[in-house]
């Protein structure tokens, strides 16, 4: 039922890209985005998708698997391909329908929205199937370290971010388990009209409230008891360190931002 | 009437690294007016189990018949189900969401299409079952105790009259004196009421007292389905399940170590104390 959401869940198995530094994961995924937006031409794409896919192989998390986030964009994809086929300007028409003309331009630019669309999803999905939450946030709380210096604060916004992240499996189970419940209680969330429908939330929400309230304050009363007083002078039980293997693909980020930096400007 | 599944399965998240296999060909039947006791270790398959029962959750290969009727079949009605067999989850009063207690047992009853006045009929003597009296009523039911709150829940899938009632862990997290009076009145419901009643548990004391049949399941599977006093001759096997035999069993184990047979299948504090008793007696003489 609900727990088969999968968007961002990370994806169990042992790989060198689940092994590498969570700081390795986040900025080759913002190169990634970056170079995507750089290329616009086929052989850009071609080396853009090879690379996706290499690293996909090498993550070992199936395809099919991280088609399954596509999903939700489905629309917002469709939505924006046709935007493309219909409304770029361009000389050779192919079709003319009424006021809706299809260009070869525009099915060209349509085409490589779509492929850039895709992969950035994909790409983006895949840090967070190989990384754990955790990681994530120790990633970004060392990243981002230098910023601590102008005021920012970053362990903070990092605790936080770990703690959301935390709460978000436990909240759907605990959806999950409160909506069987109701069930048990003869309440029905599939059928009747809008009105109705937002209607039969209420034995739901209101719970769900109760329980996150009571889950937020066990939390700070249990922190608390631990002495939590904030990042200063805190040490980690896994402090992130770099190893060879990340060395090497930060080297091999660094390449291929250049390369895809070069086919951008020689076609 | 009764519950009847055969070789019932259920994988969660098949064809996933995060698959599991919860139920292993299942096959069980349940009659009329049975206080059947389910015990068995964390993860071992319970819940999943109780949620297959009123079809919560639909098995991934196997059968199901309520009353000879096919629970899977394209004709049933699932929803009619969850009315005859009653669900009471674990910490039920997790589910409370009215404005007062009266409303929230209502809420059952008003999903049946019972009107307001019938619903409220039904709640009321729902509440009575569980020794809620009329005081309670306009009360929040956020402002209960623990336990009060719990028989509010109880008392809310009460409310439906089901025909089948199974709790999950009812006492967990209870006082003594609040676990004692919970069960006390589910098995008076289950005399009086001659209603079917499944009840999931951790605690051997509360099964061997109450229940008189006993399900144990261990990895997915059913272990030993029989009596109490049955089940508990299996000391070993229990262990090796990770459960233990009731405190009692136990302690005439290491009496008849001690070369005091008082006899096996003693299981509850009554028993012990009874046959206790009957040796002081034949040794003192009849005369005290």
């Amino acid at each position: 039922m609900i727990r088969d959401i999968t968007l961002g869940q990370y994806y169990p198995v042992d790989s060198c890209i689940h092994r590498l530094d969570p700081r390795v994961k986040l900025l080759g995924t913002l190169i990634y985005v970056v170079s995507l937006f750089v290329v616009d031409n086929a052989v850009g794409y071609l080396v853009g998708g090879l690379a996706l896919g290499i690293v996909i192989y090498l993550s070992r998390v199936p395809v099919t698997y991280i088609m399954r986030g596509l999903k939700p964009i489905l629309f917002l994809l469709c939505f924006s391909v046709a935007l493309n086929v219909f409304l770029t300007p361009g000389d050779t028409v192919l079709l003319q329908l009424g006021f809706l003309r299809v260009t070869w331009e525009g099915l060209t630019r349509a085409f490589f929205m779509g492929i850039r669309l895709i992969f950035l999803i994909m790409g983006s999905s895949l840090m967070t199937f190989t990384t754990t939450p955790n990681q994530l946030t120790d990633g970004l709380e060392t990243g981002l370290r230098a910023l601590k210096k102008v005021g920012v604060p970053v362990h903070e916004i990092a605790m936080m971010m770990s703690i959301a992240l935390r709460f978000i499996p436990i909240l759907i189970e605990e959806t999950d388990k409160i909506m069987k419940a109701q069930m048990a209680r003869g309440a029905d969330f599939e059928s009747g009209n809008v009105l109705q429908r937002a209607k039969a939330l209420l034995p739901i929400l209101v719970p769900l409230f109760i329980s996150s309230f009571r889950r937020a304050s066990d939390l700070a009363m249990a922190m608390e008891a631990r002495c939590y007083h904030g990042g200063e002078g805190r040490t980690k039980m896994k402090p992130l360190k770099y190893k060879r293997t990340d060395l090497i693909a930060y080297g091999i980020l660094a390449a291929y931002l250049v390369l895809m930096i070069l086919l951008g400007i020689l076609f | 009437m009764s519950l009847e599944l055969k070789n019932l399965n259920y994988i969660y998240n098949e064809g996933t690294p995060m698959e599991s296999h919860a139920l292993k060909d299942i096959n069980l039947t349940i009659r009329d007016g049975e206080f059947v006791g389910l015990i068995g270790h964390t993860g071992s398959g319970k819940s999943t189990l109780t949620q297959h029962l009123n079809a919560l959750l639909e098995a991934t290969s196997g059968e199901y018949y309520y009353n000879g009727e096919n629970v899977y079949g394209e004709n049933f009605s699932k929803k009619e189900l969850r009315r005859k067999v009653g669900l009471v989850f674990q910490y039920p009063e997790h589910q409370l969401f009215e404005v007062d207690v009266l409303t929230d047992v209502c809420f059952g009853p008003k999903n049946l299409g019972l009107s307001e006045e019938e619903a409220r009929s039904r709640a009321k003597e729902a509440l009575k079952m569980v020794g809620m009296g009329e005081n309670y009523y306009e009360k929040s039911p956020f402002d209960l105790s623990g336990g009060e709150k719990r028989r509010v829940a109880i008392a809310g899938v009460l409310a439906m009259h089901p025909e089948v009632l199974i709790l999950d862990e009812p006492t967990a997290g209870l006082d003594p004196k609040g676990r004692d009076e919970i069960l006390d009145e589910i098995a008076k419901l289950q005399k009086e009421q001659h209603m079917t009643v499944i009840l999931v548990s951790h605690s051997m004391e509360d099964v061997a007292t109450y229940v008189d049949r006993l399900i144990v399941m261990y990895q997915s599977g059913i272990l030993f389905d029989d009596t109490p006093k049955a089940v508990f001759r299996h000391r070993k096997e229990m262990e090796e399940a990770h459960l233990a035999v009731p405190q009692m069993s136990e302690l005439m184990r290491m009496l008849k170590e001690k070369g005091i047979d008082l006899g096996e299948d003693i299981i509850t504090v009554a028993e012990a104390k009874d046959a206790i008793m009957k040796r002081w007696k034949e040794k003192n003489g009849s005369g005290r």
